[in-house]
């Protein structure tokens, strides 16, 4: 961080909160970066001569006589090539011992998109694992997250998803992730041989909540410059986005703003949709998809942070535990990938979307019976087969561990369907019927 | 506001982008402003003024902006420009041509013009000299696409006046002027084809907003048949997510029955216009031939642009669809999501620090929504012609529970009630209108019950009444099996709960993906009624409960089978036959 000749150093502090602190200063612009003793800060509101400053790194120790500098420009990170292999703190400074990066200083949380200037996703993105593949294909410039309880392995289904994608780069933006995980990460993707394409953001645990406000935008930032400036395809992995809303939460908080509900401000909608919406597709080729984690209070996705988060994104995708095979399975009913319209049936073979629908509809059909039996009634006979088609349609293509191609994930389908039930009870389309039915085995 | 001393001031305080102004001179509520930073200029509207202090929302990012930064008023509230070359074009909140700005990303500050005003149009006299006219009066008219676009005596001109004289038919610029008009203090105007008009305030240029009562077909089956709504009507989607409330606007938006549709993405995807803008120039209109999206006019604010904007951009939509309307059009309008705009509301109380209402949302919610759906209508025009809008909006309610402050504000306001259920949409029964809680209030409506039974048959309305109540039924029967088991319930619950899944599978669930089932037309829903209902009303033999379940899956497999193929096709009628065949063999009434 340069200074500059006439810098002028504050030495008079009016107030001091948790996280803010209030001086008398002039000529200051609105989210221009400070330092006080030090810790950066954001002007986050001024009136009249009145200058307030939210200290990232919180307020404790801070005196009234701490030396404020103002950087005269709003939070930047310095974009080139050379961000490729490298780890950064939420400020985009190197952890990872390397020099600082030399390249041209962008603005984070730049301007979004014209959407008349992006493109229709229209690039599939394959995972091998049936229940994103078969279910709800993910297309690039896509922007979905893994609603997830805080024990089920997000983090090692979003690595394997991120390897597997094919992209040019992978931008890791890791909010409040433990050690432990951010070592996970950072193992898996060095074994994968992909540590050089591979840029991470990460605010750890150990780190002050509130800088984790900053992450998004870091990784975007450098998002933006390889999949704009480079024309490249980028993938995002946000991890964990409940932990940057709390983050909000908190500021929010010391701010004495009004919370709505569960205690979120008012302007989260809008917070996270800046944030999800810089997933796109450009028409030059490059593109940004975003794939995070939001985790959930045992399950419940309509407190405010999944809520709105749904409403944002292209989908979700759900983890759960099907105890019927002890896995871990991508949940048929609660996953959606809004975009698979634009793929399936067209990227994919023409009996997609029909046979993806009609197994869900006969899974559905297993669980009503599922139900009926806790109830301790008799099963009927087509009971009995949802049932055990149920079984091997989680074992066969919705556990995570599945990785093959989608055309055998359809024939998995068929070769299912032919042996549990009859064409009329599977229901879909006579040619494909007439295509696809299996042989009697 | 003929005033010409301007009054300008300076910024005195900004908290994200509500920014305080010394004023002075005079500001009016809801007046414009230009703040002036570094050489870009950041629109606003005025939302508050106490002492020579006025609160104005700025439509942008405020980043980088100081205390004591000039401002400009402008005397008048936010504006939309009307005139020829509206149709097929995407604006954003503020009516700025999105096609028009440069670069991939949106610059702050870049404001282009709405209208190309030096376009040529080639015009035709409607009125002549001495007629008396009054705003909104047609003077004469020019192709827009196929629409034969009004020029009208601007809105704001109040009071009566006589036409002095109309340009002859021929070429002139929008901005030209094409009629001269004199007041009744004889003091000459000048008209053009292009005016302007504040969007929050209504266009009543018309003599009468009777009931409405003509039918508005969309396609979409569980709508027209069970859900009918009319041209100017209203009718809201509430829904949680994934749900399909954009695919079904989508499907609206592709297979209405309406001159024009004009879309208001307010706070939702970026990529669900992009989804417009890509399909519509490609896909084409039943009615006209034309492509899809020469019908269609696009207001894209999308969650990540400004947020103070996308309260704006309804607002302009509405105002682009009463301009339409005053042509004697039927617009259709689609807004996702209202709950947007009303969270738009919602931070900018906060920001202000006023008291809030439930969910922190303003007191004046209810107010404020109502007064706007109010603007719908189905009006006779001056000339005595006709004009609509229908208005659809989209509710996200939080969490999915329809409690919550915007769906309960909307329940009242709008007439007809697509509630999206969360428990259909997990069991892929799209669309995911919940048939027994939604509703259309104008099934009630004596006018409509007379338009149906003129233009589709005298028992329609009878039948649409008897399907609705076969699926309460098979509802109720549907609880019954499952709190006392399969066998213990008389085989005719079973009956009666597969006879309502018949109407749902064939009527209620439909295919917005497949190409034949996408659109159902009026005729053809109504031979599906009557096909479906000759099943429902048949009485069969089953020796046990067993039985039924297989019997009516093979029946609704035909049947959906004939929603695959083209109406009356070789196809079409050959499933008909076969249909016949199963339901000969346990007939038995």
């Amino acid at each position: 961080m340069e200074t500059k000749a006439f810098q002028k150093i504050y030495t008079r502090i009016t107030q001091i909160t948790k996280a803010t602190c209030s001086l008398k200063a002039t000529g200051i612009g609105y989210e221009e970066m400070a330092t006080v003793n030090g810790r950066l800060a954001q002007v986050v509101k001024i009136v009249g001569d009145n200058v307030t400053l939210q200290v990232f790194s919180g307020t404790e120790g801070i005196p009234t006589n701490a030396e404020v500098v103002f950087l005269g420009r709003p939070p930047v990170l310095r974009v080139s090539d050379d961000l490729a292999g490298r780890f950064f703190n939420a400020y985009g400074q190197p952890i990872d011992g390397g020099p600082e990066v030399e390249g041209e200083e962008r603005e984070i949380g730049g301007p979004s998109v014209n959407p008349v200037r992006r493109k229709q996703p229209s690039k599939l993105i394959a995972t091998g694992i049936a229940g994103i593949d078969l279910n709800n294909t993910l297309v690039t410039g896509q922007k979905i997250p893994f609603f997830a309880d805080p024990d089920q392995p997000y983090n090692q289904v979003m690595a394997q998803v991120a390897l597997r994608a094919k992209a040019d780069k992978i931008i890791l933006g890791g909010m409040g992730l433990t050690n432990d995980d951010y070592l996970y990460y950072k193992n898996v993707f060095d074994n994968a041989g992909a540590l050089d394409r591979i840029i991470s953001f990460v605010n750890t645990t150990e780190n002050p909540p509130v800088e984790r406000l900053l992450v998004p935008d870091m990784a975007l930032t450098a998002a933006e410059y390889f999949a704009f400036d480079k024309k490249e395809t980028v993938l995002v992995l946000l991890t964990d986005m409940t932990l940057y809303a709390d983050a909000l939460s908190i500021v929010s908080n010391r701010m004495d703003q009004i919370p709505s509900k569960d205690s979120m401000p008012g302007s989260l909608y809008s917070d996270l949709a800046k944030i999800y919406e810089k997933a796109v597709q450009f028409p030059e080729g490059g593109s940004i998809t975003i794939i995070a984690v939001t985790t959930l209070s045992s399950g419940d996705i309509t407190h405010a942070i999944p809520d709105n988060t749904g409403y944002i994104t292209e989908g979700q995708l759900f983890l759960r535990r099907d105890s019927d095979i002890g896995k871990v399975i991508v949940d048929p009913f609660r996953s959606l990938s809004r975009l698979k319209q634009l793929v399936i049936g067209k990227q994919t073979r023409k009996d997609h979307p029909q046979v993806m629908n009609a197994a869900v509809r006969l899974y559905a059909d297993a669980a009503n019976a599922r139900t009926k039996l806790e109830n301790g009634f008799d099963l009927t006979d087509y009971d009995e087969r949802t049932m055990n088609f149920a079984r091997e349609y989680s074992e066969s293509l919705l556990a995570i561990d599945v990785n093959i191609d989608t055309t055998v994930m359809l024939d998995t389908a068929w070769k299912l369907f032919g042996r549990y039930f009859t064409k009329a009870e599977v229901s879909v389309r006579q040619e494909f019927v007439d295509l696809y039915w299996p042989a009697d085995e | 506001m003929e005033e010409n001393k301007q009054t300008t001031g300076k910024v005195s305080g900004i908290i994200s982008n509500l920014v305080i102004v010394d004023v002075d001179g005079p500001v009016s509520q809801n007046e414009i402003c230009f703040i002036n930073l570094k050489g870009t200029r950041l629109m606003a509207e005025v939302i508050k003024v106490m002492g020579d202090k006025a609160y104005v929302q700025v439509f942008e990012s405020t980043r980088g902006l100081r205390i004591g930064e000039p401002v400009e008023f402008m005397g008048h509230m936010l504006e939309v420009t009307l005139g020829p070359g509206i149709l097929s074009r995407n604006f954003d909140g503020l009516q700025n041509d999105l096609d028009k700005m440069e670069g991939t990303f949106l610059n702050r500050g870049e404001y282009t013009a709405p209208i190309d005003v030096d376009r040529e149009w080639d015009f035709t006299p409607i009125a002549t000299e001495g007629d008396n006219v009054i705003a909104g009066s047609w003077i004469g008219e020019v192709k827009e696409n196929w629409i034969g676009h009004k020029i009208m005596v601007p809105f704001k001109f109040e009071g009566k006046y006589v036409v002095k004289s109309v340009k002859p038919a021929g070429t002139y610029k929008a901005s030209d002027t094409v009629a001269v008009l004199t007041n009744a203090g004889g003091r000459d105007f000048e008209v053009s084809m292009i005016q302007k008009w504040p969007v929050k305030v209504p266009v009543r240029a018309y003599t009468d907003k009777p009931r409405p009562f003509r039918l508005m077909e969309t396609g979409v089956r569980i709508i027209d048949t069970m859900n009918p709504i009319v041209e100017g009507g209203t009718g809201f989607i509430p829904g949680p997510f994934g749900s399909g409330k954009t695919v079904l606007q989508h499907a609206l938006s592709k297979q209405a029955e309406a001159d024009l549709i004009i879309v208001a993405a307010c706070g939702e995807r970026a990529n669900e216009v992009v989804e417009i803008f890509t399909e519509f120039p490609e896909l084409d209109d039943p009615r006209t031939g034309r492509k899809l999206m020469e019908r269609t006019t696009i207001i894209a604010n999308t969650s990540n642009m400004p947020v103070a904007a996308r309260e704006a951009s309804v607002y302009t939509a509405m105002t682009l669809g009463e301009y339409y309307r005053t042509m004697g059009l039927k617009v259709l309008l689609l807004a996702d999501s209202t709950s947007r705009w009303a969270q738009a509301l919602r931070e900018m109380s906060n920001r202000m620090e006023e008291l809030p209402g439930p969910d922190a949302f303003p007191m004046d919610l209810p107010a404020i929504i109502s007064s706007f759906y109010a603007r719908a209508g189905y009006v006779f025009l001056n000339n005595g012609q006709t004009g609509s809008i229908t208005f659809i909006g989209t509710v996200s309610p939080a969490g999915g529970n329809l409690k919550e402050p915007v769906t309960e504000s909307t329940k009242k306001a709008a007439r007809c009630f697509f509630a999206l259920s969360q428990q259909r949409a997990d069991s892929k029964r799209y669309p995911a209108v919940d048939p027994i809680d939604s509703y259309s209030k104008y099934l009630e409506y004596p006018e409509l019950q007379e338009f149906l039974s003129e233009n589709i048959s005298p028992q329609w309305l009878d039948k649409v009444l008897e399907a609705k109540n076969i699926l309460l039924r098979g509802k109720e029967a549907y609880e019954q099996i499952n709190i006392l088991g399969d066998d213990g319930v008389p085989i005719d619950y079973h009956l009666r709960y597969w006879k309502s899944e018949v109407i749902d599978f064939v009527i209620l669930q439909q295919d917005a993906f497949d190409k034949t089932d996408a659109s159902t037309p009026i005729v053809r829903q109504r031979e599906m009624l009557g096909r479906v209902l000759d099943v429902c009303r048949a009485d069969f033999s089953f020796d046990g409960f067993e039985e039924v379940n297989p019997y009516f899956k093979r029946v609704i497999n035909v049947f959906k089978q004939m929603n695959y193929s083209g109406f009356q096709s070789s196809d079409y009628e050959k499933y008909a036959a076969e249909l016949e065949e199963i339901l000969a063999e346990r007939r038995i009434a």
